[in-house]
């Protein structure tokens, strides 16, 4: 048996409660949090989609790390056999398990993470398709970072988030750092504007928990010292 | 404020931003003090000497380490920062985080060993 | 952003200075630290003078921006009115420092 402790409340406040589930071979987090909805507490509320860490929807914090649940199998993080399970810090609970990401991708949109086409600001398809060299230092430097698929593991996992309420944090500021690489993207100007000071990326410590914690290993912390550096030599108008 | 978890910072970088931000602090609350101690030499030679021969107490020689110590790790620290920032060199960044450490260690030991 | 430039440029600035500074300490303390050895060293020169100006103005200036991050982010004290105040705070120490520097240097 597993002994799980599951953070039980909503947003007024909550719990742990505890149960306990029979261990079997290769069982994911996910599959324990199932089993304690469909066999144990058919109330319990938490989120998943596609199960094979592709949607991003199933991250929680077990034993105190943010983590996806369908790609962690208990036997690499149970200790003593045991797990704890909390929703996913730095966003406010709706209920159990399940937080509102509304914030997360707020802070994408205020971030300017929406892509724009330079070649057609009116939505239009253009004529020609764009060329970019996938070896392009800019277009690696995009590659890096576009594979995010917006699961808030970074953004649980960011110390800064918790102590500054207005910054963007990791995922917005990754995502705005690869559009800024983007040479099809018009927005290059207005997106910098939008992600200095001190609610963007000049919050950052490069405390790196961002990176350490990403399950598709990409670099925020990295993509944030880019934009940083990228606002520094804007300041004696170089762009480059 | 609650006592921080230390599962999801136990990794060197953060450890890394934990030292440079407490060294920073103390580093900028004994500035006002030094300058002060400094500021003696107004007063001639005599008030500057006779302050420095107060420093002379063991508990202050371990004081004036401990700062040396923190001056160091937080320089080299910060040559950490922005070889991130500016140069982009992320891949080794936990090789430079051992190395912070190292100058720091080896700063005091050089200042104890001259001080002696 | 403005800070955040003025914090990089002076530590730009510091980390040579401090380079130099700890140095200084590990030659200047064999032997025991006197008034005199210091004063011998800093008196009438207006190399050092300049160099300790520089620093001073650096380390004020980055000591209160760094303060100002830490009393952000683990007190809460944000807003156009703290960052004047921080600003100020570290004009006044560079000043204190700079006028220390001065005594050295008359000394």
């Amino acid at each position: 048996m597993i002994e799980v402790q599951v953070w039980r409340g909503d947003a007024s406040g909550g719990g742990l409660a505890r149960y306990a589930v029979p261990a079997r071979a290769n069982q994911t987090v996910l599959d324990v949090v199932t089993h304690i909805q469909r066999e144990i507490e058919p109330d319990l509320a938490y989120r998943f989609a596609c199960r094979v860490g592709m949607c991003g929807s199933c991250a929680m914090v077990v034993n105190g790390r943010a983590r996806w649940t369908c790609r962690t199998h208990v036997s690499k993080v149970a200790q003593d056999g045991k797990l704890e399970l909390r929703p996913l810090s730095n966003l406010p609970v709706i209920r159990d398990l399940a937080t509102d990401m509304a914030p997360f991708f707020d802070r994408w949109a205020r971030a300017r993470g929406q892509f724009q086409p330079k070649d057609s600001a009116d939505g239009a398809v253009p004529d020609e398709f764009a060329v970019v060299p996938p070896a392009s230092a800019k277009r690696q430097a995009a590659d890096a970072g576009i594979e995010c698929i917006g699961c808030g593991v970074c953004h649980a996992s960011c110390d800064i988030v918790a102590w500054n309420p207005d910054y963007l944090g990791p995922a917005a500021l990754n995502r705005a750092w690869t559009l800024v690489n983007d040479v099809r993207d018009g927005a290059r100007r207005e997106r910098l504007d939008a992600v200095a000071g001190d609610a963007g990326c000049h919050a950052c410590h490069s405390t790196q928990s961002c990176t350490e914690r990403c399950p598709k290993g990409i670099d925020p912390s990295g993509a944030i010292a880019g934009l940083k550096r990228t606002l520094f030599w804007r300041v004696f108008g170089l762009d480059r | 404020m609650r006592a921080p978890d230390p599962r999801p910072r136990s990794h060197p970088a953060y450890l890394a931003f934990l030292v440079h931000r407490l060294s920073g602090l103390l580093l900028a609350l004994f500035l006002p003090l030094h300058f002060w101690a400094l500021s003696h030499a107004i007063r001639g030679e005599a008030a500057l000497e006779g302050f420095l021969r107060w420093t002379d107490h063991p508990l202050l020689k371990a004081a004036e380490t401990a700062l040396v110590v923190l001056l160091a790790a937080h320089l080299a620290g910060g040559l950490r920062v922005l070889a991130l920032e500016f140069l982009g060199w992320r891949a080794q960044q936990k090789t430079l985080v051992a190395a912070s450490a190292g100058v720091a260690l080896g700063a005091g030991l050089l200042f104890l060993l001259n001080a002696g | 952003m403005t800070l955040w430039v003025v914090q990089r440029a002076t530590a730009a600035v510091l980390a040579v200075a401090v380079v130099v500074h700890l140095a200084t300490i590990l030659v200047a303390v064999r032997g025991g630290l006197s008034a005199a050895e210091i004063i011998g060293r800093l008196g009438g020169s207006e190399a050092w003078l300049a160099f300790y100006a520089t620093f001073a103005l650096a380390a004020g200036l980055h000591g209160a921006i760094g303060l100002r991050a830490i009393a952000a982010e683990w007190l809460g004290w944000r807003g156009r009115g703290f960052d004047l105040a921080w600003v100020a705070i570290g004009l006044a120490t560079a000043a204190f420092g700079i006028r220390a520097a001065i005594g050295l240097y008359a000394a």
